[in-house]
């Protein structure tokens, strides 16, 4: 029977892990130890000012076991999203950590060093050729679109990391990854099963959110075989079983067993989850398809205004009961006071917690509790103008008059001095769209070095 | 005279969550056999649903998927504001969820 054991530090590199449950997996003799460093989740952020989803020190936590591990082992090391977004400054900003820690603990690797940015100039020559198309409900790319974006990077599939092992790399840092890659890419080499490659890649790349109770900062390993795989928790406190497994198959993905990825479509309709001993579970019967032609997912972010808030609580009850006329009556007042600019320079946004502010107006329940929390926001053309339109707004809504209120010394209670939080730009998500490519590497260059 | 009982009672798993920074996913998901047939065969939960929860047109109800295996309906659809951008409410769409939570279901008594 071929098998092949893949090693799943943690969801996000960055998250921790318990130092036993991942020494457990290492002695289970895993052949590749792969990690998922990056997310969407978080929003457009991370892409368009190029920061990371973890800190530093949590980052150096994580690679340090990781890195001596797979040096101990002499197994390949994969890192996929290095850095948070995958783009050159996360991948660079994750490559000086990784060069500390092997000089530190005197570590060699023969290293790719994977990167995922587009070149503008391709994406436009793409555009005008007719090869790129939206993803999901996004408008068509534009040429200034491209040009507008901060960054752009592309998902990679399995090819890149795939060469870079089939060039003697042992520790590979690669850009923006599809999340299953960094732990597919090996198997695959191998001759496995993609199907069953990319879906055990799939219920790894977020650590042990597959066992219960689920966690992204623990531990898990997947045993690759010819026509299964099998899930084992390594913590004490988690077991994995069938239904744990088969709800994160379709966990943060659209259709629950039709799963697009690049150049491969994963239907799981077919699959079966049973338990294999009392904290693993068997699973079989992931198919797959190959698409026809290769797309590759970008993403790219540009900025779109910027933020200032101010926190503050309210405890009065006939204020409660007035908040949407003391919201208006703001906003009202600022159109007047700041008649000269533009009103399409800014917005003006309550978040009322404790009322709708988690669902809107899809807010099934009316009456809001005893006390509220508010959050205002102004976003607007420059730093400046939201400072300034905050400052203005929260002065109004602290003094604002409504019928028969009794406490008239202030409507808010801050939390902080001083009120005002610049947050700084507001990114979006400005190119999520498909490109179709000819070869799958074409966009993903690759540097090789012998860090030690 | 036809018992109900809440979706939220019925269920073991009720998420929402990001599917990409455009798409807002659903889960429900039960722990027998049983509890996910019943629900399932009420036919309660189906696209004019959501559409009436979540204020939608039926065509930005992308997937309404039950998947036998894994004892869950899964249902996609277009986020009101993309993650992160001006306006959003909840980054990671990890709190959408509660318009199904008093969905009544019928149930044999």
């Amino acid at each position: 029977m071929n098998e092949m054991r893949i090693l799943s530090p943690c969801g996000i590199l960055g998250y921790g892990f318990p130092e036993t449950s991942f020494r457990r997996g290492l002695e289970r003799g895993p052949d590749v130890i792969a990690v998922d460093a990056g997310s969407t989740d978080a929003g457009p952020l991370k892409l368009g000012a190029g920061t990371g989803i973890v800190s530093r020190q949590a980052t150096e936590k994580d690679l340090r076991p990781i890195l001596t591990g797979g040096h101990e082992l002499e197994i390949p090391v994969i890192i996929g999203s290095a850095g948070g977004a995958g783009a050159k400054s996360h991948v660079e900003w994750s490559m000086q950590l990784i060069e500390e820690i092997v000089r530190e603990r005197r570590l060699s690797f023969e290293t790719a060093v994977i990167y995922a940015d587009i070149d503008r100039d391709y994406l436009h020559r793409k555009l005008g050729e007719n090869q790129i198309e939206p993803l999901g409900p996004v408008p068509d790319l534009t040429h200034a679109a491209i040009d507008d974006a901060v960054r752009i990077v592309g998902q990679m599939g399995c090819e890149p990391i795939i060469a870079a092992l089939d060039h003697g790399a042992q520790l590979i840092v690669a850009g923006r990854a599809y999340d299953p890659a960094p732990f597919a890419a090996l198997p695959i080499r191998a001759g496995f099963d993609p199907a069953m490659a990319m879906h055990l890649g799939k219920i790894l790349e977020c650590g042990a959110l597959c066992a219960d109770p689920g966690t992204t900062k623990d531990a898990i390993l997947g045993y690759l075989r010819d026509d299964h795989f099998i899930v084992e928790a390594l913590d004490d406190s988690r077991k994995c079983y069938p239904t744990s497994v088969a709800a994160h198959t379709l966990y943060e993905k659209g259709h629950p067993y039709i799963l697009h990825g690049p150049g491969i479509e994963l239907d799981l309709s077919g699959c079966a989850f049973e338990a294999e001993t009392e904290n693993s579970v068997r699973v079989s019967g992931s198919r797959a398809k190959t698409t026809d032609g290769y797309t590759i997912k970008l993403e790219g972010a540009s900025q779109v205004a910027f933020r200032t808030i101010f926190i503050a609580g309210m405890r009065d009850p006939i204020l409660i009961e007035h908040i949407d006329e003391i919201t208006r009556g703001v906003v009202e007042q600022m159109r007047a006071d700041y008649r000269e600019v533009p009103e399409s320079d800014y917005q003006i946004l309550f978040h009322i917690y404790g009322k709708n502010a988690v669902m809107g107006s899809l807010e099934p329940l009316g009456k809001p509790g005893h006390e509220i929390g508010i959050v205002m926001e102004v976003v607007a053309a420059t730093q400046e103008l939201a400072n300034a339109i905050c400052a203005s707004a929260r002065s109004t809504m602290l003094h604002y008059p409504v019928a028969g209120r009794k406490s008239t010394a202030g409507n808010l209670a801050f939390l902080y001095s001083p009120s005002d939080i610049p947050c700084g730009p507001v990114y979006k998500f400005s190119v999520y769209h498909l490109v179709q490519v000819d070869d799958p590497c074409e966009l993903f260059r690759t540097d090789y070095t012998k860090l030690q | 005279m036809a018992k109900t009982a809440r979706l939220y009672d019925l269920a073991k798993v009720l998420r929402s969550k990001n599917a990409g920074p455009f798409e807002l996913t659903l889960d429900v998901m039960f722990d027998d056999d049983e509890t996910y047939q019943t629900v399932k065969r009420s036919g309660v939960i189906d696209r004019e649903l959501i559409c009436r929860l979540y204020r939608l047109r039926p065509e930005d109800v992308y997937h309404l998927v039950c998947f036998d295996a894994a004892r869950a309906i899964k249902i996609t659809i277009k986020r009101p504001v993309d993650s992160g951008g001006i306006g959003d409410t909840d980054i990671y769409g990890a709190q959408q969820h509660a318009p199904l939570i008093d969905v009544m279901i019928p149930i044999e008594s």
